[in-house]
Formats: structure tokens, C-alpha cells, sequence
């Protein structure tokens, strides 16, 4: 009963696509796979914002939203106060409705088309990521590389948003991001190529099923050995840089460049630049869940009879909620701490950790291999964070409080 | 001769001929990503993924990137007033139409050509590593130095040797 309820969507395609006759079938098995991804991601990430506003609130110990109830015609049957869980739905239609200004001096062709560019690489993304247990859309060969690669276009975009508003707030924002998207863009490539070398392919199936086995019921995650630990703690950070998130929020810091690259963008062109900033969240989320998390497997043998998809989703939304637990904890870096920490700590900890992966690969699989793999990481990660640390003179913090 | 491969083919070549055309030099330089993912497209419908997705890993996410902020970095941004096409572009298009046509020749005519298609193997991306990492280690290797080499010398080339105008140590 538990497997049927694992491949729930899986059958659920197979019973609508034999609706239609056998010759449009490979036309429309992946409409149908696209509409999953197009009305499920986005449904996710107006949730997510209730959360983050709510949670964000609850960390600096304020409300949030928390008015909004059933919307108009639902509310004359059931007038539920939904605790501000319906704030999505005004918010939505707020900014179907404002007026969508462009700026005179705009260049107005790639003004337009700055947010369509933003969203459709994100979108494509999507297509190789496994949601579950037999659910991944396009599985390629090179899935790895693709997903980096329709990555890459989104610094098209940005830059196509930050030179065409013609305004310099936004040509800062967009210059900030992608110095920032390409020196980030290194340490995150590196990590993913340790579990590369370690599983041997680029298709993520294939690493999904190198972590799908259990010793003593704990799961092969790659996160649970030296290399792949140090591996994803390098690619969280580099995510969190890739997707602008604080404390890398540099591209579209409020204080200082008003919103960066999308500044002279309002109405639906600045929720789409919203949607697509949060879409790439989560789909890096989804790809470091997959290289290091064991994707939609679950941590200990006896729990393998949860559905594959509710593993995945829940392993999304706790990184989802350490992303917005960051965002309300920690403060932005400054543009030479964030060049500094890419260049200086994270490419060579990145290198050393191929390194080790590479000895983990051809040592023999006892403990020898725990202890030697484990020293070179931490000697190098205290090395580094010395190094690092040199000629900043740091003395004591020093409080001084109102009389 | 397949749609998808027509309507590709149309896209690029129309972006290759914005790229020349156009006058504004950022909007040359987007013109270009999109000629380039058209030539990725055309890959993949050889199925060659690796390159595919390497074209546009490569050539729409660093090159056009590095080409839009050389022009921004070193132009200012007035575009000319003037045609960019000059008054002898027929001689041009005669030109150009003579060496298509010898590399056309050159090309169909050549005993390098395998007269066979090849299937495609089993595993393209991991036979590419492989080769990579064992055949061809060493090319690899010294290409990777050249670049290296490459880089360190663009940078020392880009630094400002006026040091000693500055004794005050203020940068």
C-alpha cells in the first residue's frame, strides 16, 4: 500500500496519458510533467513566503502577517482566520494589478525581456532534478552539467535588468551580482564535482542510487563522510551566494542600492524577479539535497516506507528553513569579505576536498580512511581559517551601552 | 532535414546577423548568447550532450558575460549614429559567399570525412571522461597551463606599475 502510495503521481500520469491516443503520447507525457513543476513549485514558493515573513517575525520578535483569512466567496461558508496564511493571495493579486512602470530612458526591448530570461533557465533547471522515487522529468546523461549550465543564463539576465534601466543603483546591483554569481559559481562546481568523482556519473539518478543503501539502517549519504560534509557545507554557502540570500545579499542591498538590479522594475516584472530568485533556491536546495542528502531516500532503513516525494519535499523546506533562519540572523558581509572568503577560503578548501575525495575513493573502506581523510580536512580548514584571519586585527569586542 | 533542426539553424543565424547588424554594442553582445545557444541546441540534436551542455556552460554563462563587461568597461555609452554596414558590403557578400563555398568544397570532397554514419555510444559523457582523464591526460594537462600562463600574464600585464609615484603609501 505504501509503494502505491510512493508512485501516487507516477500512476496518476500513466492513468491520464491513457486517455490519449498512442500517437500523441510523447507530446503529452511532458506537458503534464510540466504542468506538475509549473503549478507546484510556484504554489511552494507562495507558502514559503508566509513562512519566512512569519518566521522572520517570530526571530526579531515581531507579528508578521497574520490577518489575512479565506479569501471573498469562501468567506460567507467558512470564515476561518487562517492566522495571515492566506496573505499569498492579496500579495499575489496585488501585483497582477499595480501599474507596470518602465523607465523613459529605459531600453525598452531588454527591459521586458530581462524577467522572462531570469525565469526560464530557472524553470529548465527543474527539469532534471528527481522529486521522488521514479519522478525526474528529463534524466540526462549530464544532468549535473545541465543544471549548471541553464544556470549560467541567469547572469545574462541580471545584467540585461541592471544595464537597461538606465539607472546606476542598478547597474551596481547587477555588477555586484555577477562578480559575486561567477566567484561563487567556482566552490559550488567543485564541491558537486567531489561527488562526481566518488559516484563516477553526472546523471542524478545514478548518485541518487549510490547513496540508496543502509549499513547498521543509517543511510550511504554522501553528507555523512568526511569529504562529502566539508562538500556540502562549501556548496550551502556557495548556494546561498548563487541565490543572493543574506548574508550575500550584496546585489540588492536595501540600504545601499535601493534593490539592486530589479530597482526600476514594479507591477508583475518585479514578482516574476521575485518568483525566479525563489525558484533558484530551491532548486539548488534540490540539487545539494541530491548530490549530499541522498535526494528522496530516506536517513535510516526503517523509515524507508515514507513516500519517496514527502522525503524530498521535507528535506527542501528544513533547507529552505535555514536559509530564512540566516536571513534573519546574520548580517551582510562587505563586498572585500565576500571576494576574500570566495577566493582565499572556499576555492582552496574546494580543491583540497577533490583531494580527499580522491583518497577516499582508492583507500581500502576501513577506519584508516575515516581517520586520514578526516585529519587532512581539518588541518586544512584550520590552515585556511588561520590564514584568513591574519592581519585583520580582531581584538575584543568592545559593548558600550546607553547610561 | 527535420523542423526542430530547420527552426535552430533560423534562430542562429538570424542571431549571428543581429550581431552584426546592430549598432548598439551591449545589444551585439546579447544577440551572440542567443547564437550561441543556438549552436548548443544544434548539438544537442546530434545528441551530443556533453558539448551541448558545455557550449552553453561555457560560452552564454563566461564568454558572453566577459565580452558585455569589456563593453561596458571600456566604451562609453553613446552608440554611432551612422549605418555599421559600410558602402562596399556587396563586395563583402561576394567575399564571403567565395570562401563558403571553397570550405563547402573543401569539406564535402574530403577523404577525412567519415563516409559512414557513426552510432552514437552507449555512454557519450562517460567515455568523454574517460578519454579525458586517460588518453588524453597530458594534452589536457599542458592546455591547462597555457591558460594559467595565459591569465598570470593578463593580470601582470593589467597592473598598475606606478608605485613609485606614490610614497606615501596611500592607495
Amino acid at each position: 500500500m505504501f509503494d502505491q502510495l510512493d508512485q501516487i503521481f507516477v500512476t496518476a500520469l500513466h492513468w491520464l496519458v491513457s486517455f490519449v491516443p498512442e500517437m500523441l503520447r510523447p507530446l503529452v507525457t511532458p506537458l503534464i510533467c510540466i504542468s506538475f513543476i509549473l503549478a507546484v513549485f510556484p504554489a511552494y514558493f507562495s507558502i514559503i513566503t508566509i513562512f519566512e515573513r512569519k518566521g522572520i517575525g517570530r526571530i526579531q520578535n515581531r507579528y508578521g502577517p497574520n490577518r489575512v483569512g479565506m479569501p471573498w466567496p469562501l468567506n460567507k461558508i467558512f470564515n476561518w482566520s487562517l492566522a495571515g496564511f492566506g496573505q499569498f493571495i492579496p500579495d499575489g493579486l496585488k501585483m497582477l494589478t499595480k501599474e507596470d512602470i518602465v523607465p523613459r530612458a529605459a531600453d525598452k526591448i531588454v527591459h521586458f525581456l530581462a524577467p522572462v530570461v531570469m525565469l526560464i533557465p530557472v524553470l529548465l533547471s527543474y527539469s532534471v532534478l528527481p522529486f521522488g522515487k521514479n519522478m525526474t522529468l528529463a534524466d540526462y546523461d549530464a544532468g549535473l552539467l545541465f543544471f549548471f549550465a541553464v544556470g549560467g543564463a541567469v547572469e545574462i539576465s541580471v545584467f540585461m535588468a541592471g544595464w537597461s534601466s538606465r539607472n546606476k543603483y542598478s547597474l551596481l546591483g547587477a555588477m555586484r551580482a555577477i562578480a559575486q554569481m561567477v566567484s561563487y559559481e567556482i566552490p559550488l562546481i567543485l564541491s558537486a564535482v567531489s561527488v562526481v568523482m566518488i559516484v563516477g556519473s553526472l546523471k542524478l539518478t545514478d548518485i541518487i542510487a549510490h547513496q540508496n543503501h543502509y549499513t547498521f539502517g543509517i543511510a550511504h549519504w554522501h553528507v555523512f563522510t568526511p569529504w562529502g560534509f566539508i562538500g556540502f557545507v562549501l556548496f550551502f554557502i556557495a548556494s546561498l551566494a548563487e541565490s543572493n540570500r543574506t548574508p550575500f545579499d550584496l546585489p540588492e542591498a536595501e540600504s545601499e542600492i535601493i534593490a539592486g538590479y530589479f530597482t526600476e522594475y514594479s507591477g508583475f516584472k518585479f514578482a516574476l524577479f521575485f518568483l525566479g530568485e525563489y525558484l533558484g533556491m530551491f532548486a539548488i536546495s534540490g540539487l545539494g539535497i541530491t548530490l549530499f542528502l541522498g535526494g528522496w531516500t530516506a536517513p535510516f532503513s526503517f523509515l524507508t516506507w515514507i513516500p519517496s516525494w514527502i522525503w524530498f519535499f521535507g528535506k527542501l523546506t528544513a533547507i529552505i528553513f535555514v536559509f530564512i533562519w540566516i536571513r534573519a540572523t546574520l548580517p551582510r558581509l562587505r563586498m572585500d569579505q565576500l571576494m576574500n572568503f570566495a577566493w582565499k577560503f572556499m576555492l582552496p578548501l574546494a580543491l583540497i576536498n577533490m583531494l580527499v575525495a580522491g583518497i577516499w575513493h582508492y583507500m581500502a573502506a576501513d577506519w584508516q580512511r575515516w581517520l586520514v581523510c578526516g585529519a587532512l580536512i581539518a588541518g586544512a580548514y584550520v590552515l585556511l581559517g588561520r590564514g584568513l584571519m591574519q592581519n585583520q586585527k580582531l581584538g575584543k569586542r568592545i559593548y558600550r551601552y546607553a547610561e | 532535414m527535420t523542423l526542430a533542426l530547420i527552426i535552430t539553424a533560423l534562430v542562429t543565424v538570424l542571431a549571428a546577423a543581429t550581431v552584426m547588424s546592430l549598432r548598439n554594442l551591449v545589444h551585439c553582445a546579447l544577440a551572440m548568447a542567443v547564437a550561441f545557444s543556438g549552436v548548443a541546441a544544434l548539438y544537442l540534436q546530434l545528441n551530443a550532450e556533453f558539448v551541448g551542455f558545455a557550449e552553453i556552460l561555457v560560452y552564454v554563462g563566461a564568454i558572453a558575460i566577459l565580452i558585455v563587461f569589456a563593453i561596458l568597461l571600456t566604451r562609453s555609452g553613446e552608440t554611432p549614429e551612422k549605418s555599421v554596414l559600410t558602402s562596399g558590403w556587396l563586395a563583402g557578400v561576394a567575399v564571403s559567399a567565395m570562401v563558403f563555398t571553397l570550405l563547402g568544397w573543401a569539406v564535402l570532397t574530403s577523404s577525412a570525412l567519415p563516409k559512414e554514419i557513426a552510432t552514437a555510444p552507449a555512454a557519450p559523457v562517460k567515455n568523454i571522461g574517460d578519454a579525458l582523464m586517460g588518453k588524453f591526460v597530458l594534452p589536457l594537462e599542458i592546455v591547462g597551463l597555457v591558460l594559467t600562463a595565459a591569465m598570470i600574464g593578463a593580470v601582470i600585464i593589467a597592473l598598475k606599475e606606478d608605485k613609485k609615484d606614490n610614497p606615501g603609501g596611500q592607495p
